[in-house]
């Protein structure tokens, strides 16, 4: 579904991607792990348009993302959820969800974007119950569940989802995670970043991990599990017995 | 789409129709009706300039070049071309929105202070063209003898008519814009003002909203500065200097950014402070300092939230 090869993208002169290829198939988990700064959010930007690739070509389905438009590539079905869910504090719940269906009012389509709310209300009640309250008072979780929900009335094929587990209580990244199950089961790709590699790996079918803007490792999620570079690196587990 | 107003927008606007028609029966003089005038004139500018600072985040410092455009042209059209006024206004609005149009395409990629240094280059650059091209324009001395506005045989020559013109202009427009604010053009406006990478990530395409809401906003100003020509007959270039420009951000601000009754509350009392301020002979201008300075300190977010907010907190520690 995508297919990214070996691209190359810049801050200026600093090279934040360098030769970095991957892919999502359709109806796929797919987790992407590193630590800070490794370039995971750049990829995703990469992904969204939000930032030139200068190098290497990005395919979603078959059609060429390089050069287009932030809103081109949302209409194609992609969305994103970006880093610190990035909400719109000032406006109420309803309003950031409806914000999310832009793409969708030009193609007439309101029974089905009132639909859409009662699945995202389902998916997340919570949400309901504030739909008039102004979102930058909902607490962090019902934030990031409001930033997915945004993402989901763009009624996209590919979600991508930048460190949903980001400043939760371990609780609520549990719910964040069946959420992520629920969407998959629905039928949704998913290309997930994030730095709590073990609930990521949970939920992926495979997984990357990423290292200052290369790809170093590539694999099956019960695979990465138990490589005993990732697990020193990112799951800060049996430390003493590797170095046994 | 045109969508029916909520039902307290309606009561506002219903209590607002009703002020404004009231008001003629209890002044006293003349005299204020022109400073009714003068304010909704103001007001007409404000509105636009709140649109594309309160809620796409954007600010320029050259809206009284448009409102100077809209003002010149029409001007000279009826002036000294003999133009009836019914084609030279809608021609002067059209023409300044396309001048917009072409300012606002290369000028709304820059931001911050980019954005006001350039829309500020432009409003000199205009005052500039109003007093070099004399043979157009009348130069420093002015244009004269713009013709009052004429609707069949009704000509609209005194303060009283012309209040009645102005102010129904700035309710329609009032009313389109808290339309226009309550829609999904007016939600992907906020959304850009707030955060424009999260906006285009959603599929905003966020360019193309700046300027169209920066060419809106002259669109106003040009609305404003024609009826504004034809009421006073007489234009001279320094209304439109940058000063004005400077006027009419102000009264967006201390009315409170981002409400359109707070900024029709700023254009008003900015409006009528200088002259209230008469009481205090030569130290007008300190005192005027002073109010603004004292309006930025104590009610940041502007006049009308912070008053709203003052109240809440009143009524909170009654009922405790």
């Amino acid at each position: 579904m995508l297919r990214i090869k070996s691209i190359h993208t810049y801050y200026k002169k600093i090279r934040a991607l360098s030769n970095v290829s991957l892919s999502v198939r359709e109806n796929e988990v797919v987790a992407l792990i590193g630590a800070n700064g490794a370039g995971k959010s750049t990829l995703l930007n990469a992904i969204s348009g939000l930032i030139p690739v200068s190098r290497g070509d990005i395919f979603f389905k078959n059609k060429k993302l390089n050069g287009l438009k932030p809103e081109e590539i949302v209409n194609l079905g992609i969305s994103q959820v970006p880093e610190g869910r990035q909400i719109f504090q000032p406006m109420t719940v309803k309003e950031n969800l409806e914000l999310g269906a832009y793409v969708r009012f030009k193609k007439r389509e309101k029974k089905e974007i009132a639909e859409d709310f009662d699945r995202i209300y389902q998916l997340f009640p919570i949400l309901r119950e504030r739909e008039d309250q102004v979102s930058g008072t909902l607490s962090g979780g019902e934030q990031q569940m409001l930033a997915i929900g945004r993402a989901l009335m763009a009624r996209p094929r590919l979600l991508l989802l930048d460190e949903p587990s980001m400043g939760l209580a371990p609780k609520v990244v549990t719910t964040i995670l069946k959420t992520i199950e629920n969407l998959r089961r629905n039928g949704l790709t998913i290309l997930l970043v994030e730095q709590n590699a073990r609930a990521a790996l949970k939920v992926a079918d495979r997984g990357y991990v990423i290292e200052t803007g290369r790809i170093m490792l590539e694999g099956d999620s019960e695979d990465l599990l138990v490589d005993n570079d990732v697990r020193r690196s990112y799951l800060g587990k049996d430390y003493e017995k590797f170095y046994e | 789409m045109i969508k029916l107003l909520s039902s307290s927008k309606w009561k506002q606007l219903i209590l607002f129709t009703v002020a404004v028609l009231l008001i003629p029966q209890i002044l006293p003089s003349d005299y204020y009706f022109l400073i009714l005038n003068i304010i909704a004139l103001n007001a007409i500018v404000v509105l636009g300039l709140n649109l594309l600072i309160g809620f796409a985040g954007q600010i320029s410092l050259g809206h009284a070049a448009f409102y100077g455009l809209g003002a010149y042209i029409s001007g000279i059209l009826t002036a000294s071309y003999g133009w009836p006024i019914f084609l030279s206004i809608p021609v002067a609005v059209l023409t300044t929105a396309i001048v917009g149009l072409l300012v606002g395409i290369p000028t709304l990629k820059l931001e911050g202070h980019y954005l006001v240094m350039a829309t500020l280059g432009f409003n000199i650059i205009v005052s500039i063209i109003l007093v070099q091209w004399d043979a157009m324009t009348g130069g420093p001395s002015g244009l004269a003898g713009i013709p009052y506005l004429k609707a069949f045989s009704i000509s609209i020559d005194s303060d009283r008519k012309f209040y009645y013109l102005v102010w129904a202009v700035l309710g329609v427009l009032f009313c389109l814009s808290l339309n226009l604010i309550d829609s999904r053009v007016g939600r992907a406006l906020r959304a850009i003002g707030e955060d424009p990478i999260s906006a285009s990530a959603l599929g905003i395409p966020v360019e193309r909203y700046k300027v169209g809401i920066f060419v809106v906003s002259a669109l106003y100003a040009a609305v404003a500065g024609s009826l504004y020509a034809h009421y006073v007959t007489f234009i001279s270039p320094k209304t439109f200097d940058f000063f004005y420009s400077i006027e009419v951000v102000t009264m967006v601000v201390v009315g409170g950014i981002g409400s359109l009754w707070s900024g029709l509350a700023g254009a008003a009392i900015l409006t009528m402070l200088p002259e209230i301020l008469e009481i205090v002979k030569e130290y007008n201008v300190l005192v005027y300092g002073a109010v603004l300075m004292a309006v930025l300190v104590f009610f940041p977010e502007g006049l009308l939230p912070g008053i709203k907010k003052l109240w809440q907190k009143r009524q909170g520690q009654v009922h405790e």
